[in-house]
């Protein structure tokens, strides 16, 4: 083999690299576990459309309170509810960081809902 | 016919993991024992290749000279393209690794004027495509990271927020996913639509591409059109990397087990591939040697040690008699 001293560490560096999961990795057991509320069976949708399109039932809630001043949704059952992440969304699932950011946080997903919303109906972060 | 095979070829993988995941529900073999075992392939082949390679001996200082070469002071040279020193190759590889330098330099050759005049023109969108779709690889492999760390580290979050920085749509839009896209369409649209490339182009060519597409496309089915469970996708892959491999309770989407068989056979494959050009440009005798030919020996690996120099005097001396008897001209008369 030629030029061993040099070919031989840079393999190993890029096997470390590589492999780096392997050996980086934290808890044994990776698991979400989310707070649900107490006195709420239901959501606004059922638990699948909630988990795919959540993000998208908010942004287009977005665009129909903002542009458009409009704040009643009505579900796939008829049910109405007002369209408001802080009232409607939060008044359930009152504890961000038990809800919201369990997902978020452990994909690393950082949506920008709450550069603006606050986290409770009575203000505060 | 390379093209259309190398198509089949990775359509047919696709509908065996789509097959094979989805109505036949084999997910412990796709989910866990493939990826183990093309990683597996990867790293031994990897290894395999680069020690078969670093056994091969380079009998000759073979640098590309892209440039003026070191030789007269005031002789102004190219320390980059025709480097002589370590450091100046060094440097060399690096903007050809980062940069692409040597595809920068791609012409194209036209007749022109009746069809006779032979005409060299540049040709940068090779360099540039090529480069798109390389950062966007690399960008998209560093992001994710984010299903295959735990907790997710603060530099890939800030990566996947400069991905998304248009904030364009609900998941946001991935700028890299679009640039693949740009990047291995035109890669592969190169090959088919120009004659000549066309002409040398192998199934081995196409095959990567169309794989690399496949996983591509798969990709961006899951993220913006089925939304795929991402927290359970997190709970297989953490699994797999503490070596205590469990199906998440949640049945997955069969889009990603195509997704991560693709990903697969394209970890597998790899060793045995053109793909190996990530190690090999480190191993190119034209990049990774100093052109230093005239100022310092370059000796061959192959030379016999037991046969030493024999330099013209010595040879006089062995044949003198022989060459001043049929008349050869002689330094050193006897």
């Amino acid at each position: 083999m030629y030029h061993a001293k040099y070919i031989i560490p840079a393999l190993l560096v890029f096997l470390a690299v590589v492999t780096f999961p392997f050996w980086a990795k934290g808890k044994a057991v990776y698991r979400v576990e989310l707070k649900l509320p107490a006195n709420q069976t239901e959501c606004i949708e059922d638990t699948e459309t909630m988990r795919t399109s959540h993000m998208q039932i908010l942004d287009h809630w977005r665009d129909k309170v903002v542009r458009e001043g409009e704040r009643v949704y009505t579900n796939a059952k008829g049910v109405k509810y007002s369209m408001s992440l802080t009232n409607t969304c939060m008044s359930c699932h009152s504890d961000k960081e038990k809800f919201c950011d369990k997902c978020h946080n452990s994909v690393g997903v950082a949506p920008y809902c709450w550069n603006c919303h606050l986290t409770t109906p009575k203000g505060g972060k | 016919m390379a093209a259309f095979y190398s198509f089949m070829a990775v359509l047919a993988l696709v509908f065996i993991a789509a097959i094979g995941a989805g109505s036949a529900g084999m997910y412990t073999l796709f989910g866990v024992a493939i990826p183990y075992v093309a990683l597996l392939v990867f790293l031994a082949g990897f290894i395999y290749r680069i020690v078969y390679w670093a056994k091969s001996p380079v009998p000759f200082s073979i640098a590309t000279t892209g440039g003026q070469q070191k030789s007269l002071p005031w002789i102004k040279n190219s320390p980059w393209d025709n480097p002589y020193t370590v450091t100046g190759t060094v440097i060399r590889m690096i903007l050809e690794v980062v940069t692409f330098r040597s595809l920068f330099r791609n012409t194209k050759i036209d007749l022109r004027v009746d069809n006779v005049k032979v005409v060299y023109g540049s040709a940068k969108f090779l360099w540039l495509f090529a480069l798109i779709f390389h950062m966007a690889f690399f960008t998209i492999l560093i992001r994710h990271m984010r299903l295959f760390l735990d907790p997710v580290p603060a530099c890939i979050q800030k990566i996947e927020f400069l991905d998304s920085i248009l904030q364009v749509g609900i998941p946001t839009l991935y700028q890299t996913d679009l640039l693949i896209l740009v990047g291995l369409t035109f890669l592969l649209l190169r090959r088919i639509v120009d004659v000549k490339v066309n002409y040398i182009s192998l199934a081995q060519d196409y095959f990567p591409l169309f794989l690399l597409l496949g996983i591509a496309i798969s990709g961006i089915y899951m993220r913006y059109f089925i939304k795929a469970d991402v927290i359970s996708i997190k709970e297989l892959t953490m699994g797999l990397l503490s070596f205590k491999p469990a199906l998440p309770e949640k049945a997955l989407e069969t889009t990603f087990f195509v997704h991560l068989f693709l990903v697969s056979c394209l970890l597998a494959y790899f060793p045995f591939s053109k793909l190996m050009h990530l190690a090999g440009v480190f191993l190119s005798p034209t990049r990774n040697l100093p052109n230093n030919t005239r100022r310092q020996h370059y000796t061959n690996p192959w030379n016999d040690p037991a046969i030493k120099p024999h330099s013209y005097a010595a040879y006089e001396d062995d044949f003198r008699e022989k060459m001043i008897e049929a008349g050869l001209p002689v330094e050193k008369e006897a």
